[in-house]
Protein backbone atom coordinates (compact mmCIF):
# COMPACT_ATOMS: atom_id res chain seq x y z
CA UNK A 1 0.00 0.00 0.00
CA UNK A 2 1.44 3.29 -1.06
CA UNK A 3 0.46 6.60 0.45
CA UNK A 4 0.22 9.35 -2.15
CA UNK A 5 -0.33 12.93 -1.13
CA UNK A 6 -1.54 15.54 -3.57
CA UNK A 7 -0.74 19.08 -2.45
CA UNK A 8 -2.88 21.93 -3.75
CA UNK A 9 -5.35 24.53 -2.51
CA UNK A 10 -8.17 23.03 -4.54
CA UNK A 11 -7.78 24.48 -7.98
CA UNK A 12 -8.89 22.60 -11.06
CA UNK A 13 -5.42 21.30 -11.85
CA UNK A 14 -5.10 19.83 -8.38
CA UNK A 15 -8.31 17.89 -8.86
CA UNK A 16 -7.14 16.69 -12.26
CA UNK A 17 -3.86 15.58 -10.67
CA UNK A 18 -5.69 13.60 -8.04
CA UNK A 19 -7.79 11.89 -10.72
CA UNK A 20 -4.65 11.10 -12.72
CA UNK A 21 -3.02 9.48 -9.71
CA UNK A 22 -6.06 7.31 -9.09
CA UNK A 23 -6.34 6.36 -12.76
CA UNK A 24 -2.68 5.44 -13.00
CA UNK A 25 -2.84 3.36 -9.83
CA UNK A 26 -5.92 1.52 -11.04
CA UNK A 27 -4.27 0.85 -14.39
CA UNK A 28 -1.13 -0.54 -12.76
CA UNK A 29 -3.08 -2.44 -10.14
CA UNK A 30 -1.13 -0.73 -7.35
CA UNK A 31 -2.99 -0.23 -4.08
CA UNK A 32 -2.79 3.44 -3.12
CA UNK A 33 -4.27 5.69 -0.54
CA UNK A 34 -4.61 9.18 -1.98
CA UNK A 35 -4.74 12.06 0.42
CA UNK A 36 -5.43 15.62 -0.63
CA UNK A 37 -3.63 18.33 1.29
CA UNK A 38 -5.40 21.65 0.80
CA UNK A 39 -4.26 23.61 3.82
CA UNK A 40 -1.73 26.30 2.87
CA UNK A 41 0.35 25.74 5.99
CA UNK A 42 0.73 22.01 5.42
CA UNK A 43 1.55 22.59 1.76
CA UNK A 44 4.36 24.96 2.70
CA UNK A 45 5.63 22.65 5.43
CA UNK A 46 6.01 19.91 2.85
CA UNK A 47 8.32 22.16 0.85
CA UNK A 48 5.88 22.66 -2.00
CA UNK A 49 5.79 26.18 -3.45
CA UNK A 50 4.26 25.49 -6.81
CA UNK A 51 1.11 23.44 -6.83
CA UNK A 52 -0.02 20.80 -7.45
CA UNK A 53 2.70 18.77 -5.77
CA UNK A 54 2.81 15.00 -5.32
CA UNK A 55 4.57 12.91 -2.74
CA UNK A 56 4.76 9.12 -2.67
CA UNK A 57 5.38 7.46 0.69
CA UNK A 58 6.60 10.72 2.16
CA UNK A 59 8.99 11.57 -0.68
CA UNK A 60 8.21 14.59 -2.83
CA UNK A 61 8.32 13.60 -6.48
CA UNK A 62 6.65 16.44 -8.32
CA UNK A 63 5.77 20.12 -7.95
CA UNK A 64 4.04 22.54 -10.32
CA UNK A 65 1.63 21.69 -13.08
CA UNK A 66 0.09 18.44 -14.17
CA UNK A 67 2.40 15.43 -13.89
CA UNK A 68 3.50 13.52 -16.95
CA UNK A 69 1.45 10.33 -17.18
CA UNK A 70 4.44 8.10 -17.93
CA UNK A 71 6.45 9.55 -15.02
CA UNK A 72 3.48 9.21 -12.71
CA UNK A 73 3.35 5.50 -13.46
CA UNK A 74 7.07 5.29 -12.78
CA UNK A 75 6.65 6.82 -9.30
CA UNK A 76 3.81 4.52 -8.44
CA UNK A 77 5.67 1.47 -9.67
CA UNK A 78 8.92 2.22 -7.86
CA UNK B 1 5.32 3.24 -26.63
CA UNK B 2 1.93 4.80 -26.72
CA UNK B 3 0.44 5.89 -23.46
CA UNK B 4 -3.28 6.49 -23.59
CA UNK B 5 -4.63 8.99 -21.13
CA UNK B 6 -7.76 11.07 -20.92
CA UNK B 7 -5.69 14.24 -20.98
CA UNK B 8 -4.99 15.42 -24.53
CA UNK B 9 -1.97 17.43 -23.39
CA UNK B 10 -0.18 14.27 -22.43
CA UNK B 11 -1.26 12.38 -25.45
CA UNK B 12 1.75 10.84 -27.05
CA UNK B 13 -0.02 10.43 -30.39
CA UNK B 14 1.73 13.22 -32.31
CA UNK B 15 5.30 12.30 -33.22
CA UNK B 16 8.06 14.84 -32.65
CA UNK B 17 8.49 15.74 -36.31
CA UNK B 18 4.85 16.81 -36.44
CA UNK B 19 5.53 19.32 -33.67
CA UNK B 20 8.57 20.69 -35.49
CA UNK B 21 6.62 21.09 -38.73
CA UNK B 22 3.22 21.83 -37.27
CA UNK B 23 4.16 24.62 -34.87
CA UNK B 24 5.60 26.99 -37.51
CA UNK B 25 2.85 25.97 -39.96
CA UNK B 26 0.08 26.87 -37.52
CA UNK B 27 1.96 30.08 -36.74
CA UNK B 28 2.07 31.10 -40.41
CA UNK B 29 -1.61 30.29 -40.96
CA UNK B 30 -2.67 32.33 -37.93
CA UNK B 31 -0.40 35.19 -39.00
CA UNK B 32 -1.92 35.29 -42.49
CA UNK B 33 -5.39 35.17 -40.98
CA UNK B 34 -4.46 38.03 -38.66
CA UNK B 35 -3.49 40.12 -41.68
CA UNK B 36 -6.91 39.60 -43.29
CA UNK B 37 -9.01 40.59 -40.30
CA UNK B 38 -10.11 43.98 -41.65
CA UNK B 39 -11.66 42.69 -44.89
CA UNK B 40 -13.16 39.70 -43.09
CA UNK B 41 -14.71 41.80 -40.32
CA UNK B 42 -16.04 44.40 -42.78
CA UNK B 43 -17.63 41.62 -44.78
CA UNK B 44 -19.28 40.17 -41.66
CA UNK B 45 -20.43 43.62 -40.51
CA UNK B 46 -22.05 44.23 -43.89
CA UNK B 47 -24.26 41.18 -43.31
CA UNK B 48 -26.10 43.04 -40.54
CA UNK B 49 -29.06 45.13 -41.68
CA UNK B 50 -27.77 48.38 -40.18
CA UNK B 51 -25.95 51.34 -41.71
CA UNK B 52 -22.18 50.94 -41.32
CA UNK B 53 -21.76 54.51 -40.00
CA UNK B 54 -24.63 54.33 -37.50
CA UNK B 55 -23.93 53.86 -33.78
CA UNK B 56 -24.95 50.22 -33.97
CA UNK B 57 -22.92 49.65 -37.13
CA UNK B 58 -19.80 51.06 -35.46
CA UNK B 59 -20.32 48.90 -32.39
CA UNK B 60 -20.82 45.75 -34.47
CA UNK B 61 -17.73 46.50 -36.56
CA UNK B 62 -15.63 46.98 -33.42
CA UNK B 63 -16.87 43.73 -31.92
CA UNK B 64 -16.51 41.63 -35.07
CA UNK B 65 -13.01 42.92 -35.68
CA UNK B 66 -11.75 42.73 -32.10
CA UNK B 67 -12.97 39.27 -31.13
CA UNK B 68 -10.86 37.29 -33.63
CA UNK B 69 -8.00 39.76 -33.26
CA UNK B 70 -7.80 39.45 -29.48
CA UNK B 71 -8.24 35.69 -29.56
CA UNK B 72 -5.48 35.28 -32.16
CA UNK B 73 -3.11 37.56 -30.27
CA UNK B 74 -3.95 35.84 -27.01
CA UNK B 75 -3.24 32.41 -28.49
CA UNK B 76 0.11 33.53 -29.85
CA UNK B 77 1.19 35.31 -26.66
CA UNK B 78 0.12 32.51 -24.34
CA UNK B 79 1.90 29.91 -26.47
CA UNK B 80 5.19 31.82 -26.68
CA UNK B 81 5.04 32.72 -22.99
CA UNK B 82 4.27 29.14 -22.03
CA UNK B 83 7.30 27.89 -23.96
CA UNK B 84 9.62 30.59 -22.55
CA UNK B 85 8.40 30.07 -18.99
CA UNK B 86 9.18 26.37 -19.17
CA UNK B 87 12.76 27.42 -18.40
CA UNK B 88 11.65 29.04 -15.13
CA UNK B 89 9.95 27.72 -12.01
CA UNK B 90 9.02 29.16 -8.60
CA UNK B 91 11.64 26.88 -7.04
CA UNK B 92 14.44 28.30 -9.20
CA UNK B 93 13.20 31.84 -8.66
CA UNK B 94 13.21 31.32 -4.94
CA UNK B 95 16.76 30.00 -5.04
CA UNK B 96 17.89 33.02 -7.09
CA UNK B 97 16.19 35.59 -4.85
CA UNK B 98 17.21 34.01 -1.58
CA UNK B 99 20.88 34.63 -2.29
CA UNK B 100 20.60 38.28 -3.40
CA UNK B 101 21.23 41.48 -1.51
CA UNK B 102 17.99 43.31 -0.89
CA UNK B 103 18.70 46.28 -3.12
CA UNK B 104 19.11 44.11 -6.21
CA UNK B 105 16.25 41.99 -5.01
CA UNK B 106 13.53 44.45 -6.04
CA UNK B 107 14.18 44.81 -9.76
CA UNK B 108 15.19 41.17 -9.98
CA UNK B 109 12.02 40.06 -8.19
CA UNK B 110 9.94 42.23 -10.50
CA UNK B 111 11.65 40.70 -13.54
CA UNK B 112 11.22 37.17 -12.24
CA UNK B 113 7.61 37.98 -11.38
CA UNK B 114 7.02 38.40 -15.09
CA UNK B 115 8.95 35.29 -16.12
CA UNK B 116 7.96 32.78 -13.46
CA UNK B 117 4.91 30.66 -14.16
CA UNK B 118 2.46 30.56 -11.29
CA UNK B 119 -1.29 30.68 -10.98
CA UNK B 120 -2.97 32.91 -8.45
CA UNK B 121 -4.39 29.81 -6.77
CA UNK B 122 -0.91 28.89 -5.57
CA UNK B 123 0.08 32.38 -4.42
CA UNK B 124 -0.27 31.42 -0.76
CA UNK B 125 2.15 28.45 -0.76
CA UNK B 126 4.45 30.53 -2.94
CA UNK B 127 4.29 33.47 -0.56
CA UNK B 128 5.07 31.28 2.44
CA UNK B 129 7.80 29.49 0.54
CA UNK B 130 9.49 32.79 -0.31
CA UNK B 131 9.20 34.40 3.10
CA UNK B 132 10.33 31.29 4.96
CA UNK B 133 13.39 31.01 2.71
CA UNK B 134 14.53 34.36 4.08
CA UNK B 135 13.47 36.45 1.12
CA UNK B 136 12.37 39.82 2.53
CA UNK B 137 8.65 40.45 2.58
CA UNK B 138 9.16 43.55 0.48
CA UNK B 139 10.99 41.67 -2.27
CA UNK B 140 8.22 39.08 -2.25
CA UNK B 141 5.75 41.91 -2.77
CA UNK B 142 7.70 43.20 -5.76
CA UNK B 143 7.41 39.73 -7.23
CA UNK B 144 3.68 39.49 -6.55
CA UNK B 145 2.93 42.96 -7.96
CA UNK B 146 4.96 42.54 -11.15
CA UNK B 147 3.45 39.16 -12.04
CA UNK B 148 -0.02 40.38 -12.99
CA UNK B 149 0.87 44.03 -13.59
CA UNK B 150 3.38 43.57 -16.41
CA UNK B 151 2.21 40.19 -17.58
CA UNK B 152 2.96 39.31 -21.21
CA UNK B 153 -0.75 39.00 -22.08
CA UNK B 154 -1.47 42.60 -21.10
CA UNK B 155 1.63 43.92 -22.83
CA UNK B 156 1.11 41.92 -26.00
CA UNK B 157 -2.52 42.94 -26.35
CA UNK B 158 -1.68 46.56 -25.64
CA UNK B 159 0.92 46.36 -28.37
CA UNK B 160 -1.50 44.80 -30.84
CA UNK B 161 -4.57 46.87 -30.03
CA UNK B 162 -3.25 50.27 -29.00
CA UNK B 163 0.30 50.52 -30.32
CA UNK B 164 3.90 50.06 -29.27
CA UNK B 165 4.34 53.52 -27.76
CA UNK B 166 1.73 53.00 -25.07
CA UNK B 167 2.78 49.39 -24.54
CA UNK B 168 6.32 50.61 -23.83
CA UNK B 169 5.14 53.31 -21.43
CA UNK B 170 3.05 50.74 -19.65
CA UNK B 171 5.96 48.31 -19.40
CA UNK B 172 8.34 50.92 -17.98
CA UNK B 173 5.90 52.31 -15.44
CA UNK B 174 4.41 48.98 -14.40
CA UNK B 175 7.90 47.66 -13.76
CA UNK B 176 8.87 50.81 -11.87
CA UNK B 177 5.80 50.65 -9.65
CA UNK B 178 6.49 47.01 -8.76
CA UNK B 179 10.11 47.83 -7.91
CA UNK B 180 9.46 51.04 -5.97
CA UNK B 181 6.39 49.72 -4.15
CA UNK B 182 8.43 46.76 -2.91
CA UNK B 183 11.16 49.12 -1.76
CA UNK B 184 8.72 51.43 0.06
CA UNK B 185 6.98 48.49 1.72
CA UNK B 186 10.41 47.24 2.81
CA UNK B 187 11.14 50.53 4.61
CA UNK B 188 7.96 50.19 6.65
CA UNK B 189 8.96 47.12 8.67
CA UNK B 190 5.84 45.17 7.91
CA UNK B 191 6.90 41.72 9.06
CA UNK B 192 4.94 42.24 12.27
CA UNK B 193 1.70 42.45 10.30
CA UNK B 194 1.91 38.94 8.94
CA UNK B 195 -0.55 36.46 10.36
CA UNK B 196 0.97 34.99 13.53
CA UNK B 197 1.35 31.47 12.26
CA UNK B 198 3.29 32.62 9.20
CA UNK B 199 5.88 34.42 11.32
CA UNK B 200 6.42 31.35 13.45
CA UNK B 201 6.57 29.05 10.51
CA UNK B 202 9.76 27.48 9.40
CA UNK B 203 8.71 25.80 6.24
CA UNK B 204 10.38 22.56 5.36
CA UNK B 205 13.23 22.59 2.90
CA UNK B 206 12.10 22.63 -0.68
CA UNK B 207 11.67 19.11 -1.86
CA UNK B 208 14.81 17.97 -3.57
CA UNK B 209 13.30 17.39 -6.96
CA UNK B 210 15.52 16.18 -9.74
CA UNK B 211 15.94 18.80 -12.46
CA UNK B 212 13.42 18.04 -15.15
CA UNK B 213 15.05 17.54 -18.50
CA UNK B 214 12.67 18.80 -21.10
CA UNK B 215 13.10 18.44 -24.82
CA UNK B 216 12.05 21.20 -27.18
CA UNK B 217 8.94 19.21 -28.05
CA UNK B 218 8.08 18.96 -24.34
CA UNK B 219 8.28 22.75 -24.14
CA UNK B 220 6.10 23.17 -27.23
CA UNK B 221 3.58 20.84 -25.62
CA UNK B 222 3.63 22.97 -22.47
CA UNK B 223 2.89 26.02 -24.62
CA UNK B 224 0.01 24.27 -26.36
CA UNK B 225 -1.39 23.08 -23.04
CA UNK B 226 -1.23 26.65 -21.71
CA UNK B 227 -3.20 27.87 -24.72
CA UNK B 228 -5.86 25.25 -24.14
CA UNK B 229 -6.10 26.06 -20.46
CA UNK B 230 -5.85 29.86 -20.49
CA UNK B 231 -7.77 30.66 -23.66
CA UNK B 232 -10.38 28.14 -22.53
CA UNK B 233 -10.73 30.05 -19.27
CA UNK B 234 -10.54 33.72 -20.29
CA UNK B 235 -12.51 33.78 -23.55
CA UNK B 236 -15.67 34.77 -21.71
CA UNK B 237 -13.88 37.77 -20.13
CA UNK B 238 -12.58 38.68 -23.55
CA UNK B 239 -16.09 38.67 -25.03
CA UNK B 240 -17.46 40.75 -22.15
CA UNK B 241 -14.56 43.22 -22.39
CA UNK B 242 -14.94 43.60 -26.14
CA UNK B 243 -18.70 43.97 -25.71
CA UNK B 244 -18.16 46.88 -23.33
CA UNK B 245 -15.49 48.29 -25.63
CA UNK B 246 -17.87 48.05 -28.59
CA UNK B 247 -20.63 49.83 -26.66
CA UNK B 248 -18.23 52.65 -25.75
CA UNK B 249 -16.93 52.84 -29.29
CA UNK B 250 -20.40 52.93 -30.85
CA UNK B 251 -22.55 54.87 -28.43
CA UNK B 252 -20.58 57.06 -26.02
CA UNK B 253 -20.32 60.60 -27.40
CA UNK B 254 -16.79 61.91 -27.59
CA UNK B 255 -17.70 65.13 -25.86
CA UNK B 256 -19.01 63.22 -22.84
CA UNK B 257 -15.84 61.07 -22.69
CA UNK B 258 -13.69 64.20 -22.67
CA UNK B 259 -15.69 65.60 -19.77
CA UNK B 260 -15.43 62.44 -17.66
CA UNK B 261 -12.06 60.99 -18.58
CA UNK B 262 -10.35 63.95 -20.22
CA UNK B 263 -7.12 65.41 -18.91
CA UNK B 264 -8.89 68.52 -17.54
CA UNK B 265 -10.83 66.65 -14.88
CA UNK B 266 -8.20 66.12 -12.15
CA UNK B 267 -10.48 63.84 -10.17
CA UNK B 268 -10.72 61.41 -13.05
CA UNK B 269 -7.47 59.66 -12.08
CA UNK B 270 -8.47 58.74 -8.51
CA UNK B 271 -11.96 57.92 -9.78
CA UNK B 272 -10.44 55.52 -12.32
CA UNK B 273 -8.53 53.75 -9.53
CA UNK B 274 -11.59 53.57 -7.27
CA UNK B 275 -13.60 52.04 -10.11
CA UNK B 276 -10.75 49.81 -11.25
CA UNK B 277 -9.68 48.08 -8.03
CA UNK B 278 -12.88 46.15 -7.31
CA UNK B 279 -13.32 45.28 -10.97
CA UNK B 280 -12.29 41.74 -11.50
CA UNK B 281 -11.23 40.75 -14.92
CA UNK B 282 -7.90 40.00 -16.50
CA UNK B 283 -5.68 41.82 -18.93
CA UNK B 284 -7.34 40.17 -21.92
CA UNK B 285 -10.72 41.54 -20.85
CA UNK B 286 -9.69 45.07 -19.96
CA UNK B 287 -7.51 46.02 -22.92
CA UNK B 288 -10.34 46.14 -25.48
CA UNK B 289 -12.03 48.60 -23.10
CA UNK B 290 -8.81 50.61 -22.92
CA UNK B 291 -8.63 50.62 -26.71
CA UNK B 292 -12.17 52.03 -26.95
CA UNK B 293 -11.56 54.62 -24.21
CA UNK B 294 -8.40 55.95 -25.84
CA UNK B 295 -10.11 55.96 -29.23
CA UNK B 296 -12.80 58.24 -27.81
CA UNK B 297 -10.29 60.71 -26.45
CA UNK B 298 -9.91 59.60 -22.84
CA UNK B 299 -6.70 60.97 -21.31
CA UNK B 300 -3.76 58.57 -21.33
CA UNK B 301 -2.96 58.98 -17.62
CA UNK B 302 -6.52 58.29 -16.56
CA UNK B 303 -6.76 55.26 -18.81
CA UNK B 304 -3.40 53.87 -17.63
CA UNK B 305 -4.51 54.30 -14.01
CA UNK B 306 -7.73 52.45 -14.74
CA UNK B 307 -5.97 49.61 -16.51
CA UNK B 308 -3.28 49.19 -13.89
CA UNK B 309 -5.70 49.15 -10.99
CA UNK B 310 -7.92 46.58 -12.69
CA UNK B 311 -5.03 44.28 -13.52
CA UNK B 312 -2.66 44.70 -10.59
CA UNK B 313 -5.02 44.93 -7.66
CA UNK B 314 -7.71 42.31 -7.64
CA UNK B 315 -10.06 41.64 -4.77
CA UNK B 316 -10.07 37.84 -5.14
CA UNK B 317 -6.29 37.75 -4.88
CA UNK B 318 -6.45 39.89 -1.73
CA UNK B 319 -8.94 37.45 -0.25
CA UNK B 320 -6.57 34.57 -0.98
CA UNK B 321 -3.69 36.48 0.61
CA UNK B 322 -5.81 37.17 3.68
CA UNK B 323 -4.72 33.71 4.85
CA UNK B 324 -1.18 34.97 5.36
CA UNK B 325 -1.49 38.76 5.66
CA UNK B 326 -3.43 40.73 8.24
CA UNK B 327 -6.08 43.14 6.96
CA UNK B 328 -3.85 46.00 7.99
CA UNK B 329 -1.02 44.73 5.81
CA UNK B 330 -3.37 44.20 2.87
CA UNK B 331 -4.61 47.78 3.29
CA UNK B 332 -1.04 49.13 3.33
CA UNK B 333 -0.20 47.04 0.29
CA UNK B 334 -3.19 48.36 -1.66
CA UNK B 335 -2.46 51.93 -0.56
CA UNK B 336 1.18 51.83 -1.69
CA UNK B 337 0.41 50.27 -5.06
CA UNK B 338 -2.51 52.66 -5.60
CA UNK B 339 -0.22 55.60 -4.82
CA UNK B 340 2.16 54.44 -7.54
CA UNK B 341 -0.72 54.08 -9.99
CA UNK B 342 -2.10 57.53 -9.10
CA UNK B 343 1.33 59.08 -9.59
CA UNK B 344 1.62 57.46 -13.02
CA UNK B 345 -1.85 58.68 -13.97
CA UNK B 346 -1.26 62.28 -12.88
CA UNK B 347 2.16 62.36 -14.51
CA UNK B 348 0.82 61.38 -17.92
CA UNK B 349 -2.16 63.66 -17.73
CA UNK B 350 0.21 66.51 -16.89
CA UNK B 351 2.79 65.99 -19.62
CA UNK B 352 0.49 65.08 -22.50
Amino acid sequence: MKTVKVYGPGCKRCETTEAMVKDAAAKLGVAVEVEKITDAKSIAMAGVISTPGISVDGKLVHAGGLPDAAKLEGWLRA
Amino acid sequence: MTVETHDPALHRGAPDWLWYVGTPAVGVVLYLLYGQLIPISEWVTALFPVARDSHTGEAIAFFVYDVPKVLLLLTGIVFVTGVLRSWFSPEKTRAILAGKREIWGYPLAALLGVLTPFCSCSSVPLFIGFVSAGIPLSVTFSFLIAGPMVGPVGLGLLYGLVGWQIATIYLVFGFTIATVAGFVLGRMGLERYLQDWVRELNAGPVGDLPEERLTLVDRLKIGAEQVREIVGKVWIWVLIGIGIGAAIHGYVPEEMMLRIMGGEAWWSVPAAVVVGVPMYTNAAGVIPIVEALLGKGAALGTTLAFMMSVIALSLPEMIILKQVLTLRLIAIFIAVVSAGILATGFLFNAIL
